[in-house]
């Protein structure tokens, strides 16, 4: 039986799908059975970024409608030895099209295949967000450095911990930019982990490499050589459970945020 | 007791037991009203003595009086129409009424207004709690959070969002933090809006109260054992 891990945020564009992305691709590469489910109907992208969008001929709604079955919908990645799939979301339909109930149904069936199945949330906090947490055994929240993200990471992380199926959330934060930190014109890491007070799971620059790839469909993380692609490694292995410090964005120059989030790694495992 | 003449009033020579006592102090006129006769009997007999009682300080200065029912329950009304019966005689007002007896709402309301709520947990965005009686949390009130209590609000980590003490009226209600840098105080129905520009520094270890100008002021934590001793509450009384 696998685990389910929505990946959510409350604020758009901080970066759920490419984190869904590079997380999913990461695990399979690590020998893990994965399936990618994009929750986010109507405004689908997470087949965009890996890549598969010309492979779609059934969507989530299909599938929830019982068009077709789940194994039917699930578009294979070539990539990867049959351990890597996406279950698209629909474009055609609105995010009312599906129940919580029937996430749940669905997420259930798929974690008896999968060691993972990644569940990419959209905003907000309605009726998408219901669908993506309904199936969960995990939440990953992703936040960016700015004070609006933390306050709706916020928000997010008062609803998820009111959800009895799912473990304490845990967080990404996403796009720093250390010389905006170190002049202090963006929140460092140390107060965003204080102020939301739940467990880092890692924490990824904002890299140019990130965009340009997915833009390819391919996410980041299948480039070895990259800092970002290091960094999603890095999460995907705490993710099975193995302890691993975190990266320095910068390499010499930065020493004192290292050292912090050192010693915030250092409290946590 | 020192201090107390002890004046007996009754001069209607009758064997029966005596209902109602009354006792002149310093401070005016105590009334011991029995607990074991019908509600009736009692204030008949209050009636009449206070009648008698009347007729000696027609001119006299205000007294006031403070009435003992014992282990006697009075409703509203009951209590009313006691209240109405010391008010007509002249020169006497009501100071109090004591019973050592209340319901059993009553006394659970009293145990919540008094009580300390602890509460563990991180107030976040979104969120309100609220309870009767003081709070005190053990966490944060995250911005976009909100506290309310009808008592007093301790917060043992940071206050960033919004505390509302002494929400049904209680201005002597004060609200104390680990760190102090909350969007908005409010104490019953006074509101203090967070300064537009604040400093890092210094707002560790504060407490908000309403000052004699009915405004809320910040300041150290320590100044409440002279603003507020009362907050001392080691044994709790009525
Ligand atoms: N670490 C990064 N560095 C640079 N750009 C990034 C990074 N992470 C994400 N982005 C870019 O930010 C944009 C938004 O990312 P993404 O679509 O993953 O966010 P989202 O949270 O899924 O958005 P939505 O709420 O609309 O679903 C994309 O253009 C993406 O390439
Ligand atoms: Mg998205």
């Amino acid at each position: 039986m696998g685990e389910a891990i929505v990946i959510t945020s409350g604020k758009g564009g901080v970066g759920k799908t490419t984190t869904t992305a590079n997380l999913g691709t990461a695990l399979a590469l690590l020998g893990k059975r994965v399936c990618l489910v994009d929750t986010d109907i109507g405004l689908r992208n997470l087949d965009v970024i890996m890549g598969l969008e010309n492979r779609i001929i059934y969507d989530l709604v299909d599938v929830v409608e019982g068009r077709c079955a789940v194994q039917k919908a699930l578009v294979k990645d070539k990539r990867f030895d049959d351990l890597l799939y996406l279950l698209p979301a629909a474009q055609t339909s609105d995010k009312s099209a599906v129940t919580p109930e029937q996430m749940k149904q669905l997420i259930d069936e798929l974690k008896q295949d999968y060691d993972y199945v990644l569940i990419d949330c959209p905003a907000g906090i309605e009726q998408g967000y219901k669908n993506a947490v309904a199936g969960a055994d995990q939440a990953i929240v992703v936040t960016t450095p700015d004070v609006s993200a933390v306050r709706d990471a916020d928000r997010i992380i008062g609803l998820l911990e009111k959800e009895e199926n799912i473990r304490p959330p845990r967080l990404i934060i996403n796009r720093i930019r250390s010389h905006m930190v170190k002049n202090h014109d963006m929140l460092d890491i140390d107060e965003i982990v204080m102020h939301l007070s739940i467990d880092l799971l890692g924490i990824i620059a904002d890299d140019d490499n990130v965009i340009k790839a997915s833009n390819n469909g391919e996410p980041i993380v299948l480039d070895p050589n990259s800092k970002a692609s290091l960094a999603y490694r890095n999460i995907a292995r705490r993710l099975l459970g193995e302890s691993v410090p975190l990266l320095s964005l910068e390499d010499e120059e930065n020493k004192g945020l290292l050292a912090k989030i050192k010693k915030f790694f250092g409290v946590r495992s | 007791m020192f201090g107390e003449i002890f004046v007996e009033v009754n001069v209607v020579n009758k064997p029966k037991k005596q209902y109602v006592a009354m006792k002149g102090t310093k401070d005016g006129l105590t009334l011991h009203l029995d607990d074991t006769c019908s509600y009736d009997e009692l204030l008949k007999e209050l009636d009449e003595k206070l009648a008698i009682n009347e007729t000696d300080e027609q001119d006299g200065p205000f007294i006031a009086v403070r009435l003992h029912v014992g282990n006697r329950y009075l409703t509203h009304e009951q209590e009313e129409r006691l209240r109405a019966i010391i008010r007509a005689k002249k020169n006497l007002v009501v100071d109090s009424i004591e019973s050592n007896v209340m319901t059993k709402q009553e006394a659970l309301e009293w145990k919540r207004k008094n009580e300390i709520v602890s509460v563990a947990k991180i107030v976040r965005s979104g969120q309100v709690l609220h309870v009767k009686g003081d709070l005190l949390l053990i966490g944060d009130v995250n911005p976009g959070g909100t506290v309310i209590a009808s008592g007093n609000i301790f917060i043992m980590g940071a206050l960033r969002g919004i505390a509302h003490a002494g929400y049904d009226g209680n201005r002597q209600a004060i609200i104390a933090a680990s760190i102090m840098k909350p969007t908005q105080l409010r104490i019953s129905d006074v509101m203090n809006r967070a300064p537009d520009y604040r400093t890092d520094e210094g707002n560790e270890m504060e407490c908000a109260y309403i000052d004699e100008n009915d405004q809320i002021v910040v300041d150290r934590l320590q100044l409440l054992t002279h603003l507020r001793p009362n907050l001392t509450r080691l044994e709790r009384s009525f």
